[in-house]
């Protein structure tokens, strides 16, 4: 009735191997009862024990079996495949076995670690045992498959660490296509007066890699442009790229601002994105002087032309006849063979946390707009002042606002105690006020980072430890009058203090982009329930992601300084270019596959394949795979309706066996 | 020589199975010159002594439909295997379980209370129930045992091959009885209908979308179907793409969906869990509680996807306390 007919080769062969782990399987499972159980089922021809199966001298009792015709399927019981599946098929291909006649049976992971019982531990890798003999039984040889590594990379977003990935690529001869959304590069680093803990000027190391990224032969940079389609595969990936009208010709223009001075508004009248908000800008503008390219932008919501009309005195004065009114979004293609995502991160809302006063006080201010205020090229030329043009004569940085808070995010955003301690010392530079940092632990970890905090203390910073409760303007004494008074538990004196400041700098954390869970979704990448992209694995493919060809760099993947986000986008560079270097990708052999005689053509399978990896065949009304894309993640083989699609290595029948295998053992 | 013999029978069964017999109109004497029918309780007279009295194997074959769920039943189906060289399940119900499989939703006692004494037309004040065994003043009276769990026919007997179908499709049936006049059968335990499903004779294939996403699903009743366009597409419940083909689309000609009747493919294991994969795989939507809202509108999922094969699906039951099958 079903298609668990035995349908398997009768002449099949089994070895099956049961490793000791050393006693981490020997300690908990009896060995030689698993290998008498092992003996008696059916196909098998040889059973044996050894202390480790993955040492060479365990890989050559399975290549001597092979060898002697003894057996040409082969069940290996001892760890996790994540493990040793690739050292026992590479030691069976050696062996010119055909690697994927191939089955492990977890019995330490699953059982000897996590059992408590020796009787038990023993039945179940009997079970487990029968289970996989049961499945391989029914595999067949498969082979891999290779496709051409295409060597052109894509780099989504040019802050610091796509800047970096961007050049190291480049500098290596690849063509790198440059993706940003916002109409310059430079991203956060460039809003920066000083970087910690060294206090180099932000621009000045900055700027030299934007221009070089801007003059680079083997760079395209895209700004004010979004990715909007990613298909294919590593090696292989086919890219849509959205250029947004910037109503401004960038090959034309010459960055000499003039239609900036000649626009009809006089003065700035909209808030200006890259002064967060502390100053404003015209219609028409670059983001900063050193904007990277140097080419104005006209935003259309304000711009007098698109909502009444205008006489365009901006195109008038531009020699160049930069200025088009007509521009038109415009989509353009480019194959890549890989992808490093450097999309940065978004600072937390502080207004999120109402008990600061956000947005209620004038004076309350984040971190990031005294990063603008300190900045010699800010809204202010540097000069820290109050919402009244004065100079504070006190101020209170507190720190993990938005970070380890079980009310917004419990992670710690790394680097805020190291940029408090740098946004203390400016501003008491600028103003001479007293500074007093309200922290719960001091984080100061990295190369002259503790060092900076010991220069912080011997300045004569204030540092109090505790969790500001609220920050008010309700003044229980003459001194708190026309003050932001500070509450909060200085734990290691152990009272409640109030502390009255002219200004509130809140260090804010860092939040993955609100559009991070699309930008997964679109480059098929996971993300943590934080939202930050998912690498492969936590300590030894901290850039990989889950698809291959797609690296991660900088704060995207986790809340990041600028030296660890430049030696990540470093990293992410070396792996594009290791896969590039090989020139070929092989591809897994457990793809789905149609069986044209079953497919009714009912297209179920087409809506859901994450990799879009299925398509109708127009003549014999059929589904295909493209084997080249299908990753096996095996949706399409659960979801067809008639059994039609299968899957190598985990067909119906081998699913199946393997279950009653167990079951026969329960 | 004398002419092979056949035997009918039905079961748990609403008569449907009887009526597609004598659907094949005129060709029945084709049939019937052929063969010489020798049971057949609906049509002719013949009792269960005169089977029993038969030889073994002396019938060539039995055509039995209706799911088994009382011992009379099973004692009728291992009577005709004993006698019969070979044995059809004939219809939905001895295929899979059919309708009458969706009491195993219940259980016996709840079955027999709402029959006997809950329903609206019934007046029962007593709540007088049936048993096996009642004395009355002129003796005892027997009845059969109804069992707790309805089983399709080869979870009873052993069972040589499937005509699929509520009932099975007339061509079905005289290219099945036409096989077996000549000899000319498929390996034992195959389903006689083509192994795949509806969509691939569907005249409305090509206007299902390239690929299909639903948000919303309707029941017949709600919608007025558009009788050229995929009916799946419109949001009604066609579970063609599960079910095997060979009626001849008949439901979606007449727009209405297909209700699955003819069971799944030789490939597929369990037929309602299949069914509510390849529905749940058309959702259009990643937020979880759209998704619920959308699946909502599946009214009595079970009754929906194990329609006809809820006794052969894995599960075969609700589970009932205890883990005897029974």
């Amino acid at each position: 009735m079903s298609s668990l007919d035995n349908k398997h080769n009768g002449s099949a062969r089994v070895g099956v191997y049961i490793c000791h782990c050393g006693i981490n399987i020997a300690g908990k499972v009896h060995i030689q009862d698993v290998v008498d159980i092992a003996k008696k089922l059916p196909g098998v021809t040889v059973a044996k024990e050894y202390k480790f199966m993955c040492s060479d001298p365990g890989q050559e009792i399975i290549q001597e079996d092979i060898k002697k015709g003894l057996i040409d399927r082969v069940v290996v019981a001892s760890c996790s495949p994540l493990m040793h599946e690739p050292t026992f098929r590479g030691a069976m291909a050696k062996a010119d076995g055909n690697p994927f006649m191939f089955q492990m049976a977890n019995i330490r992971e699953h059982v000897s670690w996590v059992t408590k019982d020796k009787g038990l531990a023993t039945d179940k890798s009997k079970a487990l045992v029968a289970a996989a003999v049961a499945r391989v039984m029914f595999h067949q040889p498969l082979t891999k498959t290779q496709v051409p590594v295409n060597p052109n990379v894509l780099i989504v977003g040019g802050g610091i660490a796509g800047i970096h990935a961007a050049l190291t690529m480049a500098n290596a001869g690849k063509k790198v296509y440059l993706v940003e959304r916002e109409p310059t590069i430079g991203g956060h680093m460039a809003k920066f007066d000083k970087t910690f803990p060294t206090l180099d000027c932000s621009a000045c190391i900055l700027t030299p890699k934007m221009s070089a990224v801007r003059a680079h032969p083997n760079i395209t940079l895209w700004t004010y442009s979004d990715v909007v389609g990613v298909d294919g595969f590593v090696g292989n990936f086919k890219i849509k790229v959205k250029l947004r009208p910037r109503y401004v010709i960038e090959e034309e223009c010459v960055g000499c601002l003039e239609c900036i001075e000649a626009c009809i508004f006089k003065h700035g009248k909209f808030k200006d994105e890259f002064n967060v908000g502390l100053a404003k800008r015209k219609p028409i503008y670059v983001p900063f002087p050193q904007a990277t390219p140097l080419v104005a932008v006209i935003d259309p919501e304000t711009c007098a032309y698109f909502r009444a009309k205008c006489k365009k005195p901006c195109a008038d004065v531009c020699e160049k006849k930069a200025i088009d009114f007509n521009q038109k979004e415009e989509i353009v293609e480019v194959d890549v063979g890989s992808i490093i995502l450097a999309t940065g991160f978004k600072t937390f809302d502080a207004s999120r946390v109402a008990r600061y006063g956000y947005g209620k006080y004038p004076n309350v201010y984040t971190s990031l707009e005294v990063e603008r205020l300190v900045n010699a090229a800010g809204p202010t030329g540097g000069e820290v002042v109050l919402a009244n043009g004065k100079k504070p004569k006190s101020v209170a940085i507190i720190h993990c606002v938005g970070s380890r808070d079980a009310n917004s995010n419990k992670y710690c955003s790394k680097v805020c105690c190291m940029y408090s301690l740098k946004l203390a010392h400016l501003v008491k530079e600028r103003t001479e006020a007293d500074v007093y940092n309200f922290y719960i632990d001091m984080r100061t970890p990295g190369k002259g980072y503790e060092e900076f905090y010991e220069r912080l203390l011997l300045e004569g910073i204030n540092f109090i430890r505790g969790r500001v409760a609220e920050v008010t303007d309700w003044a229980m004494t003459p001194d708190e009058e026309e003050k932001l008074v500070i509450r909060a538990e200085d734990t290691l004196v152990g009272k409640v203090r109030r502390i009255p400041v002219d200004m509130v700098v809140l260090a804010v954390g860092m939040e993955a982009q609100p559009d991070a869970d699309d930008v997964r979704r679109m480059f098929n990448i996971s993300c943590s329930h934080e939202g930050w992209f998912l690498e492969r694995h936590p300590k030894l493919a901290p850039v990989s992601t889950l698809t291959d060809g797609v690296f991660l760099a900088g704060a995207c993947q986790g809340p990041k300084d600028i030296p660890d986000s430049v030696a990540q986008a470093g990293a992410a560079a070396a792996e594009a270019l290791a896969l590039i270097d090989i020139g070929h990708v092989e591809l897994e052999p457990n793809t789905a596959f149609v069986r044209d005689e079953f497919c009714s053509g009912c297209r179920t399978c087409m809506n859901i394949c994450p990799f879009s990896a299925i398509a109708i065949d127009t003549e014999k009304d059929t589904a295909v795979v493209n084997g080249a894309l299908c990753k096996g993640c095996g949706t399409c083989v659960a979801a067809c309706p008639s059994g039609a699609l299968q899957q190598n290595l985990f067909t119906d029948e081998q699913i199946f066996h393997e279950i009653e295998g167990v079951m026969n053992y329960v | 020589m004398s002419k092979p013999k056949v035997a009918f029978y039905w079961c748990a069964s609403c008569g449907g199975c009887e009526e597609a017999v004598v659907d094949l109109h005129e060709d029945i004497l084709g049939v019937v010159s052929a063969v010489d029918i020798v049971f057949w309780p609906v049509a002719l007279d013949f009792k269960r002594s005169d089977v029993e009295a038969m030889k073994d194997k002396e019938v060539a074959v039995a055509f039995i439909n209706g799911a088994i769920r009382s011992s009379e039943q099973h004692e009728m189906v291992e009577l005709l295997r004993r006698k019969a060289q070979l044995v059809v399940a004939f219809g939905s119900c001895a295929h899979l379980g059919g309708i009458p499989g969706l009491a195993n939703v219940f259980d016996r006692g709840a079955i027999v209370n709402q029959a006997c004494v809950n329903a609206v037309s019934v007046v029962n004040d007593q709540k007088v129930l049936p048993s096996e065994e009642t004395t009355v003043p002129e003796g005892k009276l027997t009845l059969p045992l109804l069992w707790n769990t309805v089983k399709s026919l080869d979870q009873t007997i052993d069972v040589d091959y499937y005509l699929p179908g509520c009932p099975p499709p007339v061509n079905l049936i005289g290219e099945a009885v036409g096989a077996i006049l000549k000899g000319e059968l498929p390996a034992k335990g195959t389903v006689l209908a083509p192994d795949i499903a509806l969509c691939d004779d569907c005249v409305r294939r090509d206007t299902k979308p390239e690929k299909p996403a639903l948000k919303e699903f309707f029941r017949p009743h709600q919608v007025k179907a558009d009788p050229e366009k995929c009916l799946l597409a419109q949001g009604l419940l066609c579970l063609g793409p599960v079910t095997r083909k060979g009626c001849g689309s008949v439901c979606v000609k007449a727009n209405m969906p297909c209700t699955g009747c003819m069971g799944p493919t030789s490939n597929v294991v369990d037929y309602g869990a299949k069914a509510l994969s390849a529905i749940a795989s058309l959702v259009d939507s990643n937020d979880d509680k759209e998704i619920a809202a959308i699946i909502s509108k599946v009214a009595d999922p079970v009754g929906t996807f194990y329609r006809y094969s809820l006794p052969a699906s894995l599960l075969h039951r609700r589970y009932n306390g205890s883990t005897e099958r029974g």
